[in-house]
């Protein structure tokens, strides 16, 4: 197609995982990780629709990714609401100041 | 090279450089900034695939939603006058160590396997398919996504609240 294979895609969709790893990974700030992870479902999404667009004529792929975008719109919501409450407790979105379960 | 190919390889590069904006730079609202990119680089990806509502999807929950939650967040939780507002990181030679080993082994995968390719159909707009798959095969996941967003609303709420009982009791 136009010269542009399967492969290409799925290295993009790599190369976004392995960063989106590498930011859970390093960040301590828990919005930083939420990026990260966004970055990973993101690179996934890319697999999803590249396989669905070269893997014939199929648009499960595509409802597949529009899935992952909602459950991204709640784990967005939902792990934004549990940031802004440890702020509130902790006074820091430090992932390592926040060792207890009960302040 | 035709205009397609050197499209796409631009918005490739795009999309790989902003998010490793969003992975190295250490300040977390730059961060955020970059991952506008990638989003919208992710974008312009499914459009090469001729997925046309999925990058509208993209960029309308993704850009129009969690992006501006993010910020909000970003921007209600670090003090600008006191505290450094760059992320500290830790780990930086391990986290390389197992990042790189997992990408020689996805890229190894992806060179290696003979993907079966199914035929070339001519790019469609995709809305009508989506939309029976939606109603058709795949009606309960989607009954359950619209309940599982009211109770992601419900709880977001419950959880950002004011606690009122302790201030009674």
């Amino acid at each position: 197609m136009h010269g542009i294979s399967l492969e290409h895609f799925l290295t993009v969709g790599l190369l976004l995982f392995v960063l989106g790893l590498y930011t859970v990974l390093t960040r301590r700030n828990a919005i930083g990780i939420l990026m990260g992870v966004e970055l990973i479902l993101n690179s996934a999404n890319i697999n999803y629709v590249a396989f669905a667009r070269y893997g014939g004529s199929s648009t499960d792929g595509q409802i597949f990714a529009i899935f992952v975008i909602m459950l991204a719109a709640a784990e967005a919501a939902v792990g934004l609401a549990i940031v802004l409450g440890i702020y509130k407790n902790f006074d820091s979105i430090d992932v390592e100041a926040t060792d207890t379960l009960r302040y | 090279m035709s205009l397609a190919v050197v499209l796409f390889y631009a918005f490739a590069i795009f999309t790989v450089v902003s998010a490793a904006g969003v992975a190295f730079s250490p300040n977390v609202v730059y961060s955020a900034f970059a991952l506008m990119g990638t989003l919208l680089g992710v974008a312009a990806m499914y459009v090469f695939l001729a997925a046309d509502f999925v990058a509208m999807a993209q960029v309308l929950v993704y850009i129009g939603g969690i992006l501006v939650l993010m910020l909000f967040a970003v921007m209600l939780t670090h003090r600008i006058a006191t505290a450094n507002i760059s992320n500290r990181s830790v780990g930086r030679v391990p986290a390389l160590l197992i990042v790189s080993g997992v990408g020689l082994i996805m890229g190894r995968a992806i060179y290696r396997t003979n993907w079966v390719l199914g035929t070339d159909l001519p790019d469609a707009p995709s809305t009508y398919a989506i939309g029976t798959g939606f109603l058709g095969t795949y009606v309960l996941p989607f009954e359950l996504a619209s309940f599982v967003l009211l109770a992601v609303l419900v709880g977001a709420v419950a959880i950002s609240r004011k606690e009122l009982r302790d201030a009674q009791g």
